[in-house]
């Protein structure tokens, strides 16, 4: 296996390239054609609008990303965001004068707690990801209710402060921008400079090697889902300021988008691979094609069908590219 | 020859004392503890109810939750397999819309029934084409994805609208009694149920779901055609969907794109507490059943006393979870 390994190094790379470089190409191509239709695309003020909204969208598949190269999936964090975007935006309803930072603080506390539940049922308990995190979606979405009574937390109830944390901007740009380039300045280092990184790598590559060359996976499972709770926190924060309403129902079935937008990146289901480059890039599609589709009169009824295939696509052509290059030895078997 | 005779003897010994234990094991078996928990529950809802107790209730109430239990007897089948498959609800939202729709086009109902449950099987067929062809991808991913993929078909099909206007006669699948007093569905789902339990422990198509689920390498070499009943339980589980279609439109007399959302949870959650190990190869249909009358006179229950849907949300939720944990920490964890 190491010799095979080793003699895949340079395909491994280059799937890669190739990946990146044709959906780069992709993303390209479309652009050109959705200019075509509609002159307002390429404009900077669509394109503001167009990043400010896939911010928090890239935000979520960081987390997400290292929860896929752990094996795992986390279809918890619409329900944790509308959790933590609750609970805050109704403290703020109560104490209007809440610093923002502390807003933003307790958000990724609360979506902490939520996460390091998720990460204790799958790391310590050996609950399978889906189940787990299934269940505590509904768990998390049945005491935003609770909490809320079913009622939302409006415009009006929110401080301007809060509100400005979305809207707000610095040097002219908007502040989800700079926290999403922030958070991924941050993730870049963590995941390919630190130790802690690359052990995620390890868990996913080969959780019992791993194990034997004393990494403590259920440390770094449990890691992983809390890394990825928090940052849904923070995005439930975000979202509710941006949105200026905070709902029982937010976000309901996000998670989807997410793990699209991963898939496409080229985060390999299978674990153990995947790049914050790729990530990036598959985002910047997500984004592109949610923003796209409605300027050249797609009818939003169609979005639904054409995420699922575009994720199915994604994921059948990852996997017929890897077969071309013979390198997904470890799983296929011959017919 | 005396000291092999004794040797003997010692073994025949230590067979039957493991034969014992395996008798004080029956009594700590998974179906037991179901049983407790189905009797607690009818306690707890005769408890919190006057009106629960009788016969009429207790027949009326498995209408409101039998529809998905039709998934739940296949979904053990792909659970047995350490597969899953979260696409179910879609696929139910999409045969219901094209019968529907099919219908309002002219078609009549025998054949728009046809197309349903052929959309199911079409549906169910194509996850496990796609499973079975690409093996590095796993249940998981491909079925996340065709579960956004045929509710968004459905959509494009109703966008936000609503259809129906059946014929009468539909009506007595949903609402339908025999001898005035045993719902239709009750009578349909039980022969299903019988009809699984033999599939699954009677037949050989049976045995090797179970081989399959404890190792589908050796299972390979053994000779078992695993692609091949792999395809037909997906297949299967599609069909299944579809039949749950059926009985779900005509309760609701009308079909919405966004029907049977979360099914999946319901059907996932009915599986495992039955006692289907989610790391494959364990599991049986009794079970299954006891959980899916558990689960269903559970909601059945907190819907008496008026308690909203979102905390049964949690309730099912929290189950799901602490069966999973329980089963884990009993049986300890195959997978590890």
């Amino acid at each position: 296996m190491a010799e095979k390994n080793s003699g895949n190094g340079m395909s491994l790379e280059r799937i890669q390239q190739i990946r990146e470089f044709s959906l780069i190409g992709f993303i390209v191509v479309l652009s050109i054609f959705v200019q075509f239709r509609n002159s307002n695309f390429l404009t900077m003020t669509n394109l503001d609008d167009l990043l400010t909204n896939t911010a928090i969208l890239s935000i979520l598949a960081v987390g997400m990303m290292m929860v896929i190269i752990t094996r795992g999936i986390d279809l918890s964090i619409g329900a944790t965001l509308a959790l933590s975007g609750m609970l805050t935006s109704m403290l703020v309803s109560v104490y209007p004068a809440l610093h923002p930072l502390a807003a933003l603080f307790i958000g990724t506390l609360i979506g902490f707690i939520s996460g390091s539940i998720i990460g204790l049922l799958v790391a310590r308990f050996k609950i399978l990801p889906i189940i787990a995190t299934l269940g505590m979606m509904n768990v998390f979405r049945g005491i935003t209710f609770l909490i809320s009574g079913g009622k939302w937390v409006s415009a009006y109830q929110m401080s301007d402060s809060f509100k400005a944390i979305s809207t707000g901007s610095i040097f002219g740009i908007n502040n989800l921008i700079v926290i999403a380039v922030l958070i991924y300045i941050v993730f870049y280092y963590f995941i390919n400079y630190t130790r802690t990184g690359r052990k995620i790598y390890a868990v996913g590559s080969s959780p019992q090697s791993a194990k034997v060359s004393g990494i403590n996976v259920t440390k770094i499972t449990w890691l992983v889902y809390s890394i990825m709770g928090s940052l849904a926190g923070l995005s439930g924060v975000l979202w509710v300021s941006k949105f200026a309403s905070a709902q029982s129902n937010t976000a309901a079935g996000y998670e989807l988008n997410v793990i699209a937008a991963c898939v496409i990146g080229g985060i390999s289901i299978a674990g153990g691979e995947g790049k914050v480059a790729g990530l990036l890039s598959g985002v910047l599609l997500y984004g592109i094609l949610e923003n796209a589709l409605p300027m050249i009169n797609i009818s939003p009824f169609w979005q639904n069908a054409i995420q699922g295939a575009v994720i199915l696509i994604a994921v059948v052509v990852g996997a017929l590219i890897k077969r071309k290059t013979g390198s997904s030895n470890k799983i296929r078997r011959e017919d | 020859m005396g000291k092999n005779l004794e040797n003997d003897l010692t073994f025949n010994r230590e067979i039957k004392a493991e034969q014992e234990f395996n008798l004080k094991d029956f009594f700590l078996q998974w179906e037991w503890l179901l049983l407790l928990i189905f009797i607690a529950i009818h306690i707890m809802n005769s408890q919190l109810s006057p009106y629960y107790l009788n016969t009429y209730t207790l027949l009326d109430a498995t209408m409101t939750f039998l529809d998905k239990a039709f998934i739940a007897l296949s979904m053990t089948f792909v659970i047995i397999f350490g597969d899953i498959d979260i696409s179910v609800g879609s696929t139910v939202a999409l045969s219901s819309v094209i019968m529907a729709v099919l219908y309002n086009a002219g078609l009549s109902m025998p054949l728009a029934i046809t197309a349903c449950l052929l959309v199911g099987i079409t549906a169910g067929f194509i996850n496990g084409i796609l499973i079975v062809k690409f093996k590095e991808l796993s249940a998981v991913i491909v079925t996340l994805s065709t579960m956004i993929l045929y509710r968004g078909i459905a959509y494009i099909i109703l966008e936000d609208q609503a259809a129906g206007g059946f014929p009468m006669w539909f009506n007595f699948l949903g609402w339908g009694y025999i001898k005035n007093i045993i719902p239709v569905i009750l009578i349909v789902f039980a022969i299903a149920a019988v009809i699984f339990y033999l599939l699954l422990h009677k037949t050989t198509f049976g045995r090797k779901i179970y081989a399959i689920g404890n190792n589908d390498v050796a299972s390979l070499f053994s000779g078992i055609k695993v692609d091949k009943i792999k395809l037909i339980v997906f297949t299967l589980n599609g069909f299944m969907a579809a039949l749950a279609a059926l009985f779900l439109t005509s309760k609701m007399g009308s079909t919405r794109p966004n029907i049977a959302s979360g099914y999946e949870l319901d059907v996932i959650a009915m599986v495992v507490l039955g006692g289907v190990s989610t790391s494959g190869g364990k599991g049986k249909m009794i079970g299954v059943l006891l959980s899916i009358f558990i689960i269903g006179y559970l909601r059945y229950g907190l819907g008496l006393v008026n308690i909203p849907s979102q905390v049964i949300l949690i309730i099912i939720g929290a189950l799901l979870i602490l069966s999973v944990l329980v089963s884990n920490l009993l049986y300890g964890n195959k997978s590890e």
